[in-house]
């Protein structure tokens, strides 16, 4: 973003601008007209302007000040090389050194929102004669019942009890997998891997069945290294 | 006053359906209620030989339903208990000489004079099932301790929540504590765990349902019959009475019970 004579970055905490080349009265006409071009942006910013070595009083700056209040824009400070510019900053209550450092990386916000997949969510129990297919993930909170099928272009994660027919993967994809709290279908297929449940011994415990090594294999939750 | 319609069913055939309809009414009917029971197995009915009243069949429900009769005329009197009807099916047409509004239409005109309306569902899920689901206020699934009985059991559920009937209730048939204790049968505990649905009530594996059946003669007369006590408890839990699950462990004859006392040294 720019305009004639004046410079526009964002630092920490608010926006940088820069007339050290253009003479103060055009400087701060031009800011003046691209501020109200762009009032959107600009609306609740903290501004800090870097005045060079133009020297400047009170008045001159208490007039850009009331301009930008005019805005809803705040001038925290003038950067400033000549002595007079700083003593008149100093007299209006401005900051006259700020960090002006670039947004440091570590302290950018962290972005939280992750994309994403498609997944299909069932809050029920899936009953004999039930089938779902989705392209994506299936995630069902309820049990999944012998007769019940699932097909997922994904993974399938059943918050419950699975004992009905799951396919994960169906369109060819390997590294999909299985997760229930008790892992025991009719049958389990990911991509074109088919395998039946062995026998169970004890308590259910959460697994997960994913291809290892072109191997169908079910893993307890919280025995493995993930 | 008006009656409840109960829906007997089961997807499978063969699980006893025709003699829990017959035993509900008969064991409500014998606390005073009203009760008509209805054969919607069109085509394939047997309620009547379970209730011992084939003889007496003029009219049917096909008949009452394409007007050939008044309703009344096809409510067959029960020779056993006084307010105990039945409306038998016709077994020379097939399920689609009714339809579900049929159904509806004619449970209405019975509501004002009856207590309970029981139907008694045919197997399948097709349009038999159906019809006898349609007038329903509550669902009844009866089915065995079977897997395959269990898996049919559980797709009606499916279908029956799908059509937003309300949670059905659970009748667990033909258990026989005995193989359970070997591990040989579902326990009624395994069933539920499945189903995941209210248990009515469990019904024991009893030889003499295929003798009152035969018969004509409900069980749940019989005060005598395991069989017989655990219709009429289900019939007062659908009276809103609390009453506890039958125990079926104790030893029902001479030489169990001797060995039960001996057996408590050890």
């Amino acid at each position: 973003m720019g305009a004639q004579g004046i410079e526009i970055k964002g630092i920490k905490n608010g926006i940088l601008i820069s007339i050290k080349d253009a003479d103060w009265q055009t400087g701060r006409t031009a800011l003046i007209e691209h501020i109200d071009q762009n009032l959107n942006f600009f609306e609740g910013a903290k501004l800090v302007i870097d005045a060079g070595d133009q020297v400047l009083k009170s008045p001159e700056l208490a007039d850009l000040r009331n301009l930008l209040d005019d805005r809803k824009i705040k001038l925290r400070g003038i950067l400033t090389t000549s002595l007079v510019t700083e003593r008149a900053a100093q007299d209006l209550g401005l900051a006259i050194q700020i960090d002006q450092t670039s947004p440091a990386p570590e302290k950018m916000p962290i972005n939280t929102v992750l994309d994403g997949e498609e997944a299909v969510f069932l809050n029920r129990t899936l009953r004999s004669g039930h089938k779902v297919s989705h392209s994506g993930h299936i995630i069902v909170l309820g049990d999944v019942n012998p007769g019940a099928e699932l097909v997922a272009g994904g993974n399938i994660i059943v918050w419950g009890k699975l004992r009905g027919v799951v396919h994960a993967g169906a369109a060819g994809d390997e590294a999909a997998v299985v997760c229930s709290l008790d892992l025991s279908p009719t049958q389990l297929r990911i991509a074109d891997k088919i395998s039946v449940s062995p026998p169970r011994k004890g308590k259910p415990r959460p697994e997960i069945a994913r291809l290892v090594d072109g191997q169908l294999t079910a893993q307890d939750w919280f025995k493995i290294n993930k | 006053m008006s009656a409840k319609v109960i829906t007997i069913t089961s997807g499978k055939g063969g699980v006893g359906k025709t003699t829990a309809t017959a035993n509900l009414g008969a064991a409500l009917a014998s606390r005073g209620q009203r009760v008509a029971c209805i054969d919607a197995d069109i085509g394939l009915r047997n309620l009547d030989v379970v209730m011992g009243l084939e003889n007496r069949i003029v009219y049917d429900l096909v008949d009452a339903v394409e007007g050939r009769c008044r309703l009344p005329q096809a409510m067959i009197k029960d020779k056993h208990i006084p307010n105990l009807y039945l409306i038998p099916s016709a077994q020379t047409r097939d399920k689609t000489a009714v339809s579900p509004s049929d159904m509806i239409r004619l449970c209405n005109e019975l509501r004002a004079d009856l207590d309970w309306i029981i139907i008694d569902s045919p197997a399948g899920i097709e349009r038999g099932f159906k019809n006898a689901i349609a007038p329903a206020d509550q669902i009844i699934v009866v089915t065995n301790p079977e897997i395959s009985a269990v898996r049919d059991a559980d797709r009606i559920i499916g279908i029956v929540e799908a059509e937003e009937k309300g949670s059905p209730k659970l009748i667990l048939n033909r258990l026989n504590p005995e193989m359970v204790k070997q591990n040989n049968m579902l326990s009624a505990d395994d069933v539920v765990d499945l189903l995941a649905i209210e248990l009515l009530g469990i019904v024991p594996e009893d030889k003499s349902v295929i003798i009152s059946t035969n018969r004509g003669t409900p069980i749940a007369l019989d005060p005598k019959s395991l069989a017989g006590q655990a219709y009429q408890n289900i019939s007062r839990r659908l009276l809103g009475e609390d009453v506890p699950l039958l125990n079926l462990d104790k030893g029902s004859g001479f030489f169990n019970r001797i060995s039960s006392v001996f057996g408590s040294g050890d």
